[in-house]
């Protein structure tokens, strides 16, 4: 009697592809980066980060990178920042739960901007 | 939620000389101390390839390649990388961060480079069979075990057109069909792990970062031509490898891919792995054969071929790590796939270890048909110090050299023959004008000397001969007639050895004396060594004019042959000078000459 058989091979490379394309970064052209300064996570930012990360997940969207950076003060945060070839750099401030629900269904998933979060950045003074 | 980012450590054995293994648990125990230990998974790899900067470590997603870190760093990288997600530019290849989202420049290491053989290393853990069954493992026996018949395999290795990467390049798919066609209820398998060129670790890192690779496609050759037990010939000065294919094997066992009715397709096939003491005549099959008996290793003649009559008088196929590297890839992608990647003399890609006075030295796969040109210039970054590029040795002790004028040749065996080199396993050490290539003949020959079996006259004789030669030469007792000498004796030993190492050993000095027959000239008649080598030949000298007194070199001479006063030209006691080159190298005014 063999210890595995097909399906059992099959089985056991699913499960584990899934696993190994989270590390595979080619082709992924959808770029998600949370601001999580000190300011950021007081502001929410890690609540964000968790939300889009589920949804991402969730929706299987296999094209997208999550990424965090540095404080984005004096931007209103939690910020994120959503970069896809379609509708080029586009940021968000005051991403709250439902806004991150929002980026992810409409911006991530479909390709629309949310205007009504939309904030021009503003550099921090040096 | 799952790993946000995930770390690959280089676990080669190059990167864990420097202690990458400290780097890999130093950053497990940091992301625990600072809380984010399920955030981040940590995984050791094979090898990157790049080892010039090793150790390596790479943070995905952002794909950013840290370069010489040490395990002290873990700490910063989790804090800053991990946790605030800014780069840790200091450490970074280019030293400058990038967002996710800009286009980052391709290393120029990387860029000619494509990866068949290394495509697993640096991207799974070796240690783990499901990540190599998650990239695509073992559907090739899948393939093989139900949906071909041996024919089927044999046809596509040789649509494929692979030849031997061990060195002679013979077509692989007629060794197997060879094998196949005997009419014999025993038959063998065998994996030449043996490798021994001065330089070469091809096979070393492909074995430690991907062993799965060569037992599938070692299974699969096992059901084509009908044999149930395999064996992996690999020295035991590997270890790492050795660990690597063992934890392997044990796996592969434990889900039944090795052993009795391998998924339930009722073939049963297991591999052993047999140790060598690291005698280079044993990477020569038919010594390799003997030694796995447990024999001492000693080539036999040719015929019986191995495939005929080969372990225990079996019919056995022997293939190189890195031929066995590529079979699973020919069969998950075809073998018109392979056919169309390289040249039409080779197809495919083959690895190199690059190393000597190179500024990249590392592990490349380029396809046949690139340039050395390309190999040292765009992927090696040129020669290490600014120096002047001299000659490449490839083959190791049974090639020969490439010069300036021959880069441009595109790599494959035929190309290599031509020119009087050949493709051996795979080392490509390179050599600036600071290396004297008398020098070098003679060294490749010391190697030669010291690793013939002694079994026939030719190598065990004319080898010495030679070596006797090029000593004299450099000592500068050379004489005019040697020169020819030395022709007739490697003639001698190229129609009369037994086996490759006696019959390829005076490459190197026909190949130098071919290349650089002026520099030889300057040894025996002119008694001088141009680039300063051969101590005989030379003598150290201060020039007064540069000189300044600084007695810097006089504090540093072990041999106390410097004197003179402070801020007055030094003076060189060439009776006592050992000329070991201290002093030139200490000198900030260029004022030591070598004549």
């Amino acid at each position: 009697m063999a210890k595995l058989s097909l399906s059992d091979l099959r089985s056991i490379r699913e499960r584990e592809e899934k696993n190994l394309k989270k590390r595979d970064i080619h082709g992924r052209t959808v770029h998600v980066v949370v601001a999580m300064g000190t300011s950021g996570i007081d502001a929410g930012a890690k609540l964000t980060l968790n939300t889009i990360a589920d949804d991402v997940e969730k929706l299987g969207l296999d094209n997208v990178i999550i990424t965090q950076t540095g404080s984005a003060a004096p931007n209103p945060e939690p910020v994120v920042e959503v970069y896809m070839p379609k509708t080029g750099l586009v940021a968000y401030g005051s991403v709250d739960k439902d806004a991150a629900h929002r980026i992810v269904e409409e911006h991530l998933k479909n390709g629309k901007i949310l205007e009504d979060l939309r904030i021009e950045l503003v550099e921090k003074e040096q | 939620m799952g790993f946000k980012n995930y770390i690959l450590v280089c676990g080669g054995t190059g990167c864990e000389s420097s202690r990458s293994d400290q780097i890999y648990h130093a950053l497990i125990d940091e992301a625990v101390a600072q809380g984010v230990a399920d955030q981040v998974q940590v995984i050791k790899t094979g090898c990157f390839g790049f080892c010039e900067q090793g150790p390596i470590v790479k943070i995905l997603p952002e794909d950013s390649f840290y370069v010489q870190v040490k395990p002290e760093d873990a700490k910063e990288l989790i804090a800053e990388h991990v946790i605030k997600g800014r780069e840790v530019t200091r450490l970074l290849y280019n030293k400058a961060p990038h967002k996710a989202y800009e286009e980052v420049e391709d290393i120029q290491f990387y860029q000619k480079q494509m990866r068949i053989v290394l495509r697993n290393c640096g991207s799974i853990d070796p240690e783990n069979i499901d990540e190599y069954i998650a990239a695509g493992g073992y559907k090739a026996l899948e393939k093989v075990l139900f949906d071909m018949t041996p024919d089927d395999v044999i046809n596509e290795l040789k649509t494929a057109g692979l030849r031997g990467r061990g060195g002679a390049g013979f077509p692989t798919w007629m060794k197997w069909n060879f094998t196949k066609q005997e009419n014999n209820p025993v038959k063998y398998v065998v994996c030449n792990a043996d490798e021994g060129d001065p330089g070469a670790y091809m096979d070393r890192s492909t074995l430690e970062g991907d062993p799965h690779s060569v037992l599938e496609a070692m299974t699969i050759c096992g059901h084509t031509v009908g044999a149930h037990q395999g064996f992996i010939y690999i020295r035991a000065e590997y270890p790492l490898a050795i660990h690597r294919l063992e934890v392997a094997m044990k796996q592969a066992r434990e889900y039944g891919l090795l052993g009795k009715d391998i998924l339930g397709s009722g073939f049963d096939y297991d591999i052993e792995i047999r140790l060598g003491a690291g005698a280079f005549v044993c990477g020569e099959e038919t010594a390799l054969l003997q030694s796995i008996e447990g024999h001492r290793g000693m080539p036999k003649p040719r015929p019986p071929f191995p495939a005929s009559k080969g372990l225990w008088g079996k019919p056995t196929v022997i293939n190189n790590v890195e031929t066995w590297a590529n079979v699973a890839q020919i069969i998950n992608n075809g073998g018109e796939w392979f056919a169309s990647i390289g040249t039409p003399d080779s197809h495919g890609t083959k690895v190199f270890a690059l190393t000597g006075k190179i500024c990249n030295s590392g592990l490349v796969e380029v396809p046949m048909g690139t340039t050395l040109r390309e190999i040292v210039y765009d992927i090696g970054g040129g020669i290490a110090h600014g120096k002047k590029f001299k000659a490449v040795q490839t083959g190791g002790p049974s090639g020969g050299v490439i010069t300036e004028e021959n880069l441009d040749t595109p790599i494959d065996f035929g190309g290599l023959q031509r020119i009087g080199s050949m493709m051996g396993s795979g080392g490509m050490i390179v050599m600036d004008e600071d290396d004297c290539i008398v020098d070098v003949a003679k060294f490749y020959l010391n190697f030669t000397v010291d690793e013939s079996c002694g079994k026939c006259a030719p190598c065990r004789i004319g080898g010495k001969s030679l070596y006797n030669i090029l000593e004299k030469i450099t000592q500068g007792k050379g004489e005019e007639n040697d020169i020819k000498q030395i022709e007739q004796i490697a003639h001698a030993m190229k129609i009369g050895s037994l086996c490759a190492l006696g019959q390829t050993a005076p490459n190197p000095v026909l190949s130098t004396l071919h290349y650089f027959p002026e520099e030889y000239k300057a040894h025996i008649v002119d008694k001088k060594c141009p680039s300063g080598k051969c101590k005989k030949l030379i003598s150290y000298e201060i020039n007064p004019s540069k000189c300044i007194g600084c007695t810097a070199c006089s504090r540093k001479c072990p041999v106390g042959a410097i004197s003179g006063e402070v801020k007055k030209p030094h003076k060189i006691n060439g009776n006592v000078c050992i000329k070991c080159g201290v002093c030139k190298d200490t000198c900030k005014f260029s004022a030591i000459e070598i004549h």
